[in-house]
């Protein structure tokens, strides 16, 4: 029986400079959001004795592994993590820490990730790097596989599959970009319609520019520890409520069906582990490297029936005010995406429950959902949070 | 383990078009490793190989030492170089060197043998294709020893298909 005073929790959240930040480099935004997650909590340096942060493999971006991070931040850990599975990674890492500070291998983890890809590659991400053709990448790289064609290629038959159409999936970006008008971070925040989004140039059949998410600079940090620790600290804290993680493939050839993704399995996990259903969900965060990606996981964790998630987005309940807000920082589509938007998700959730969202704030926001995605709807992390009691 | 060379694979004699751009081809060169350059050898030679697992009977696309069903060895097959397109995009946009010559096709064929894998359907305009269409493989020689299976539109759909 776990003993109650080490429940896992998270007391403490920060965010560097972005959307553009060129006075920053990828350590120089986790040591910002560091400091930023650190004044957040209450909590000094000296209390964190557990690492992680994903060693992201961005083609074009030179990588810094993690022990260098762990010195750059001046920490000396007794855990360290590193688990990489693309945008999915930091709810893969929260389910290992949560784990760690259940067992009492770390009393305080901080996770930290951070990017200057804008910065230093632009916004050619999606369309401009490939993969070194080596491994499973050799039989896909010599095809022009790009990012965006990948998601294009689910799209396509998710569309074949049940009609969804170009309207709905536009409505993602739609009521995203509603939510980033009023985060002063987000790249995009003007106004942007159905029409808009249908009439942005074709990147890949059937993706059009703003179905396909924003590139930008940013780093954010997150710090669990035990309740019992957190319950005298700065901020109310956010409980774990279940958590868990699969992968199905990685290269988008080798994916079972692409109209579904790993969701299914490790959606259905986290709400057993938490006792819910997606009924008991107030607000989700759901990654959206490009708005199929909101479609395909709307219908993996259960908030839809397979095929009913265009309708349900074309429907407004993506929006502020719908029944089930999503991405209120503004997401990947409108706000921002550093090569890996998964502790963005967890950050966000955060400030729902915490009831500190500004304009955005969900009302009695109870239950949180963070999805991540990685590679190509390859791995899929779903943590599940809850309003500190 | 049975020796991983083309030449011990039943019916693979090389019967598919080949269509030789050694000496312009800009895009990338698959990185060889033990298993693939089989598969990219025989390529060049005309065949599409995959596996074939002994021990359970699962098709499998890409090679590997291991069948991905039930971790057995598999053996190398020669497909029939037919197969359907299972979905494909239009890449209107890609700025990799090689790439940049305006749309083109990707698509994940589901071969007749099972395997689902990755290729371009080339020589017809890129808004003719469509998921369910009949396509037929044929071999690009890209570099020394090493062959790309490549796709186009079947010339004729079967009456019933």
């Amino acid at each position: 029986m776990t003993r109650p005073d080490r429940t896992p929790v998270i007391a403490g959240i920060g965010l560097s400079d972005g959307p553009k930040a060129p006075h920053l480099d990828a350590l120089g935004h986790q040591a910002q959001a560091m400091q930023r997650a650190l004044a957040d909590s209450g909590l000094s340096k000296d209390d964190i004795d557990g690492f992680g942060c994903a060693e992201a493999w961005i083609p074009g971006v030179p990588g810094v592994d993690l022990p260098e991070t762990a010195e750059y931040l001046g920490l000396d850990p007794r855990w360290i993590e590193g688990t990489y599975t693309g945008g999915s990674a930091y709810e893969f890492q929260v389910q290992h820490a949560e784990a760690a500070i259940r067992t009492g291998m770390a009393d305080t983890v901080l996770l930290t990730y951070g990017s200057d890809l804008l910065t230093r590659m632009g916004r050619s991400l999606g369309t401009g790097y490939g993969r070194k053709p080596v491994g499973g990448a050799a039989y896909e790289e010599p095809y022009g596989k790009t990012t965006v064609a990948a998601y294009a290629m689910a799209a396509q038959r998710h569309m074949y599959q049940y009609g969804t159409t170009a309207e709905q999936l536009a409505s993602v970006a739609v009521a995203v970009r509603e939510y980033a008008a009023h985060n002063p971070q987000a790249i995009y925040r003007k106004p942007l319609t159905v029409e808009d989004v249908l009439n942005s140039r074709m990147i890949a059949d059937p993706l059009h520019l703003y179905d396909c998410c924003a590139i930008t600079d940013g780093g954010g940090a997150l710090i669990v520890t035990t309740e019992e620790r957190a319950r005298d600290l700065r901020q109310p804290y956010v409980s774990i409520l279940g958590t868990a993680a699969r992968q199905n493939h990685w290269n988008i050839s080798q994916a079972p069906d692409v109209t579904t993704t790993a969701g299914v399995r490790s959606g259905q996990e986290a709400f057993a582990r938490a006792g819910l259903t997606p009924d008991d969900v107030d607000m989700a965060m759901l990654y959206d490297s490009f708005t199929i990606t909101v479609v395909l996981l709307l219908e993996s964790l259960g908030f839809c029936k397979p095929g009913e998630g265009g309708p349900f987005a074309e429907a407004g309940n993506l929006r502020p005010g719908g029944r089930l807000p999503i991405n209120t920082d503004g997401g990947g589509l409108s706000a921002c995406h550093p090569g890996l938007r998964g502790i963005f998700l967890l950050i966000e959730a955060v400030r729902q429950l915490r009831g500190q969202a500004g304009e955005v704030q969900v009302p009695d926001c109870e239950v949180a959902l963070a999805a991540g995605s990685g590679g190509w709807f390859s791995t899929i992390g779903v943590t599940i949070l809850g309003k500190g009691r | 383990m049975r020796p991983m060379t083309s030449e011990t694979v039943r019916g693979a004699q090389g019967t598919l078009e080949i269509v030789d751009v050694v000496d312009s081809w800009t895009k990338p060169v698959p990185d060889l490793d033990p298993v693939s350059t089989t598969y990219f050898r025989a390529a060049h030679d005309g065949t599409l190989l995959i596996q074939h697992c002994p021990a359970c009977g699962t098709r499998q696309h890409y090679p590997r030492l291991v069948c991905r069903h039930c971790a057995a060895t598999p053996e190398w097959e020669a497909a029939s170089g037919l197969g359907t397109v299972y979905t494909f995009t239009v890449v209107r946009q890609a700025g990799m060197p090689g790439f940049q010559d305006g749309p083109y096709v990707i698509a994940l064929i589901d071969l007749d043998e099972g395997p689902r894998m990755m290729g371009n359907i080339t020589d017809s305009p890129v808004d003719d294709v469509r998921i369910g269409a009949r396509v037929q493989a044929y071999q690009l020689r890209i570099a020394d020893g090493i062959g790309l299976p490549q796709w186009r539109l079947a010339a004729v759909s079967a009456p019933n298909a």
